[in-house]
């Protein structure tokens, strides 16, 4: 019986202990992540290479479809499941796009993660500088981190100066919808055409 | 007659502020803080126009102050900047802030006189804080007044009725600048060297973002409606004074980011 109880509560300090082994702190995730694409960027390839790279890295560290049903806003509740999964891709092909050429314009960047503030359960706000240069000042950039899986944290948004990414495609997108009588297809195209361009 | 005509148009724009998009309250109160695109056909064929500007003049013209010796931009911004102190100072008086008034004042001083007009900065280098900008658009902003509708202007670029209301208020006495060039009676400073300051003010700007405008052009589904965005983030943090940006002012209903749960 005894052998059991000593038994039994190794496996829970075993479990335990592995549980916290895995889980990664928001602004640990963030440092590792701007160091990966930073190394990506600062490598001698060309810039269809980098892009490339860097697409594997969002795929891996950002929350592409929590991102695209925040940028779609209340329009999402009206879609149905099918609509759902078309905006899903679509959204994804355009995001690693945009994302990844945004990226590729910097060259050896470096990025100093400097704080964190703890939102609530879900989400921790990573505070970040990218040093600055003879060409341009220090720029604050800030990450919302989702931090539901505690073990597997994502990216959700980028607020660079108090600018949100997020905010800003989420308006974009209601611009477009707005244009057009609130007909998702012509969403659909525009994404579609900027994908394909 | 010409100080009552400006005087009735900001009152224009100002009222027009207040009703735009209401069903007839007035709401000229921190509760109407979201800005409407009321003229958006008007201001997409504008931002058309200042695009075409920009590609033919101001880009090319940026261009080439980005190829100028660092210290010549340097004092250029340095100039720019002690001048804007002229509208900074009254700004911050309005909006309560007695002591960085003082603070700026002193800057202006210090810079005016030891750092030549303005070409040097020897009041950062005696540890003044960081100069911020500030305008009339924002203290409109501080005292409760919405943006009202969002505006594209010829030239100019983005602004709000608001904040084109705070530009009126620099030509109708605001801006001692403007009072004596263009209204002061000297032989060192006039109307068109009020102009050629402004105009650098443009071509500083745009020197300082043709990348990241380049950037936001290529990889925008709407180029217009991402300026209208970045815009109005700029002015609701400049108003609230963060630097950084706060969860409340930028995402406005946090609630929708809780909704998606994608785990």
């Amino acid at each position: 019986m005894k052998k059991k109880l000593i038994l039994t509560l190794f496996f829970i300090t075993f479990l335990t202990n592995s549980n916290l082994a895995y889980s990664i702190s928001p602004d640990v995730f963030i440092q590792s992540t701007v160091n990966r694409a930073s190394q990506v960027l600062s490598e001698n390839i060309s810039r269809e290479e980098k892009i490339n790279k860097l697409k594997l890295i969002a795929k891996e560290t950002v929350d592409i479809r929590g991102v695209g049903f925040y940028s779609l806003g209340s329009a999402r509740k009206n879609l149905s499941n099918e609509q759902i999964n078309i905006y899903s891709d679509l959204f994804e092909q355009y995001f690693l796009k945009s994302f990844s050429s945004r990226l590729a314009e910097y060259t050896n960047p470096e990025i100093e993660v400097k704080d964190k503030e703890v939102l609530n359960e879900n989400y921790t706000i990573v505070k970040s500088i990218l040093v600055s240069t003879s060409e341009r000042p220090e720029i604050k950039i800030d990450w919302r981190v989702y931090t539901k899986n505690k073990n597997n944290p994502l990216i959700r948004d980028l607020i660079i100066e108090g600018l949100s990414l997020a905010r800003t495609q989420k308006e974009e997108f209601s611009s477009i919808l707005n244009s057009n009588d609130g007909n998702i297809n012509s969403l659909f195209k525009k994404l579609e055409e900027f994908s394909n361009n | 007659m010409i100080k009552f005509l400006k005087i009735t148009f900001l009152f224009f724009f100002l009222i027009s502020s207040a009703l735009a998009g209401s069903d007839g309250k007035l709401e000229l109160s921190k509760k109407n803080d979201s800005t409407k695109d009321c003229f958006e056909t008007l201001n997409r064929a504008t931002f058309k126009l200042n695009q075409g500007l920009d590609k033919a003049i101001l880009k090319p013209v940026a261009k080439g102050y980005r190829s100028l010796p660092a210290p010549v931009k340097k004092g250029t911004s340095n100039v720019l900047n002690n001048l804007s102190t002229l509208i900074t100072i009254p700004n911050n008086l309005l909006q309560g802030d007695i002591k960085l008034a003082g603070i700026n004042t002193g800057r202006l001083i210090v810079n005016t006189t030891i750092g030549i007009l303005g070409i040097f900065d020897p009041a950062s280098e005696m540890g003044f804080p960081k100069y911020i900008k500030e305008d009339y658009g924002q203290t409109l902003g501080t005292w409760g007044v919405g943006p009202g509708c969002y505006l594209v202007l010829p030239v100019l670029g983005p602004s709000t009725i608001r904040d084109t209301g705070g530009m009126f208020i620099n030509v109708l006495g605001g801006d001692p600048y403007y009072n004596i060039s263009v209204n002061g009676n000297n032989e060192y400073l006039d109307g068109e060297l009020f102009a050629v300051t402004k105009i650098l003010s443009g071509v500083e700007f745009r020197a300082n973002n043709v990348e990241s405008l380049d950037n936001l052009e290529k990889n925008s589904v709407d180029f217009y409606a991402s300026v209208r965005s970045l815009y109005t983030q700029d002015r609701e943090n400049k108003i609230k004074n963060i630097q950084r940006g706060s969860i409340e002012v930028i995402y406005k209903e946090d609630s929708d980011w809780e909704e998606i749960d994608t785990r």
